[in-house]
């Protein structure tokens, strides 16, 4: 459901796949950017907190909805692939002196190894096989973030340093948010244009029909596993932020929960659709906080409610999930472009 | 040498717990085609409504139980008609994620409802062990290996005997020919899961009669995986003796291994067990090769 202007034409391949459909989109997206960097000097710390963790939720989310959404290949191990990506970080910066601009890479790369070693079940596999494995994957990875304690420090968890910036401390939430900012732009951008090149139209074409993507020359092989490591570089460059962002890292926050959420961002926000992780990450940080303030005001009057919270919790995030499914399959993306379309005919909407 | 036996011993009852709840799970995958992530959480609520009745009302277990089976067999119904009967001939991520949903959705109603504290079940079989030549056996254990074969020799007989279970079998290999042959298909469908939630029910009770009951028995339902993928997923043969074997290579690597290395190896062993199944012989022992065509 794209709806466009009257008079937008397209001459070619290269002009469809823009980035900027139209000069006005282009004056949009970057004024909006323009307020993200500005947004911070008004915000209290609690809502940088919900920021940043909006920030690298999203990159998180949307490597995951480029192997899920994009490619077809259904992956119930992402939350131990950021732990992956997290471990990797903290075991790097206590070995080693070097920035960050060479940690997060790096972690990302380790990450993306472990990815395509757990992705290799997927070259026989598909569908309900393949997140069986990689539910597997998950297990076995917790198992040895909490049974390697030379690298990862057991369930004990392992303290990080703060990033340096030419001297700069980012060890604040408002400095942070700048630093998070700064990467998500970036794995946003090389996203949407991962897509939009050739590597990006194979892993449509394996999700569609991977038998007619072969008879035209895709390399199932190659492109699967590239998939599975673009989507776990993303998971690493998120575990490495999410490292350097709380700076005590344990094998608790990477459990399958962790998975789970993930995956519900991307359904909620829209399977193949890069703007839809983003606004399923949003749904999805923001839900909780909500709920917690509504819950915070009940619980003057039953004290139970803040006990049973995280369980209320997870009953939400379940019913979310389920009302989305049954109501909403095609997620908030296409909600958006619903609201866009109103709004473009709107008052004579016919 | 006795060590051995009793760990293997240990392993077959728990193996047999698998085998009930991976019947639930292969049921519905064979008839319905939906994979159920939820399959932990039926055997969770069946196991703390049996204890809530036994608890509460005072009522004895045999009727407990039996009510507990009639509240499973519905819930199983209604669940089938509320949230899934929406989703035939959706992509297979949204089936799965809605079970995902499911099942986080059940588990916490029960956490809400009856805590995260492990429950014990009142003393129903006597306490003292029965030795059998050297060995002493729970008697748990022997009444549980007990009710385990026969609800499997029943579900035996339903499926190769009855109507319902014949045509159950017949929507499981070939829905189009069932349906034009006068089947009602979205009545097995419902039927599938009502059954499945019974078995995963009987299960959760005898386990909470082993060790009790806390939400952390769901992890069941996840351990229901690599039984099915040694077994075979759509073969009801192969989830019973492929939960006996996973129930006793993971209790004797945790009696073995566990040790050597401090813990953890148990829990983790049948997930690498799976991923080797899954390279080697992703159709299992008696699953069905399915060949892709374009």
């Amino acid at each position: 459901m794209n709806y466009i202007n009257c008079g937008n034409f397209k001459t070619s391949y290269e002009k469809d796949a823009a980035i900027y459909q139209t000069t006005f989109s282009k004056i949009c997206i970057y004024s909006f950017l323009i307020g993200l960097f500005v947004l911070p000097f008004f915000l209290n710390s609690y809502l940088l907190y919900i920021m940043n963790m909006i920030f690298i939720s999203v990159i998180a989310a949307v490597g995951l909805n480029i192997l899920t959404g994009f490619t077809g290949l259904i992956s119930l191990g992402h939350g131990a692939f950021i732990g992956v990506g997290a471990f990797a970080a903290g075991y790097l910066i206590s070995k080693f002196s070097f920035g960050f601009f060479i940690i997060i890479p790096l972690a990302a790369i380790i990450t993306s190894m472990v990815g395509v070693i757990f992705g290799t079940p997927s070259l026989r596999l598909k569908d309900l096989y393949l997140s069986i494995a990689t539910l597997a994957a998950q297990f076995i990875l917790e198992f040895i973030f909490i049974r390697a304690e030379r690298i990862t420090g057991g369930v004990n968890g392992m303290p990080v340093d703060a990033p340096v910036f030419f001297g700069y401390t980012i060890d604040n939430d408002f400095r942070f948010y700048f630093f998070s900012l700064i990467y998500t732009i970036i794995m946003v951008t090389a996203a949407k244009n991962i897509i939009r090149t050739k590597i990006g139209r194979a892993f449509v074409s394996i999700r569609d029909n991977y038998i007619a993507a072969e008879t035209m020359g895709v390399d199932l092989f190659r492109y699967k596993l590239l998939s599975f490591a673009i989507s776990s570089f993303y998971a690493g460059v998120a575990g490495a932020l999410w490292a350097y962002y709380v700076r005590f890292i344990t094998p608790e926050h990477f459990t399958i929960n962790v998975s789970i959420q993930y995956l519900s961002m991307i359904i909620i926000g829209g399977l193949g659709s890069i703007l839809g992780s983003i606004f399923g990450t949003i749904f999805m940080v923001v839900l909780p906080e909500l709920l917690r303030h509504i819950i915070g005001i009940f619980s003057h009057y039953l004290p139970v409610l803040e006990q049973i919270f995280p369980a209320i919790r997870e009953a939400f995030y379940g019913l979310v999930i389920i009302l989305f499914l049954l109501f909403e399959p095609e997620g908030l993306a296409r909600r958006w472009n619903l609201i866009k379309a109103y709004w473009k005919l709107w008052p004579f909407s016919y | 040498m006795e060590f051995f036996l009793q760990i293997l011993i240990a392993g077959i009852v728990i193996g047999s717990i698998y085998s009930l709840v991976a019947l639930g799970f292969t049921l519905i995958y064979k008839s319905t085609g939906i994979v159920n992530f939820a399959q932990g959480e039926l055997l969770l609520v069946g196991a703390y409504i049996c204890l809530h009745i036994i608890v509460s009302y005072n009522v004895p277990f045999v009727f407990a139980f039996i009510i507990t089976l009639l509240f499973m067999f519905f819930f199983g119904f209604l669940i089938e008609k509320i949230f899934l009967r929406k989703m035939i001939g959706e992509p297979i991520i949204s089936i799965i994620m809605l079970t995902i949903g499911l099942s986080s959705l059940l588990k916490s109603i029960v956490q809400i409802i009856w805590g995260t504290d492990t429950r014990t079940y009142p003393e129903i079989f006597p306490h003292e062990p029965v030795t059998i030549g050297f060995l002493n056996i729970s008697v748990v254990y022997i009444f549980s290996i007990i009710a385990i074969a026969i609800f499997l020799i029943i579900f035996t007989i339903f499926f190769k005997t009855t109507k319902t279970g014949v045509a159950m079998r017949a929507v499981a290999s070939d829905q189009q020919a069932s349906l034009s042959m006068g089947i009602d298909v979205r009545k097995i469908f419902a039927l599938s899961w009502a059954i499945a939630a019974v078995v995963s029910t009987v299960g959760g009770i005898l386990i909470g009669n082993i060790n009790g009951i806390n939400t952390n028995l769901s992890q069941f339902g996840l351990k229901v995986f690599p039984v099915v993928i040694l077994g075979g997923l759509d073969s009801i043969l192969g989830a019973i003796v492929g939960g006996v074997i996973i129930g006793v290579l993971e209790n004797m690597v945790g009696g073995y291994i566990d040790p050597l290395i401090g813990g953890g190896a148990k829990d983790v062993f049948p997930f690498v067990a799976m991923i080797i199944i899954l390279l080697i012989k992703p159709y299992g022992l008696f699953g069905t090769v399915k060949v892709e065509k374009v």
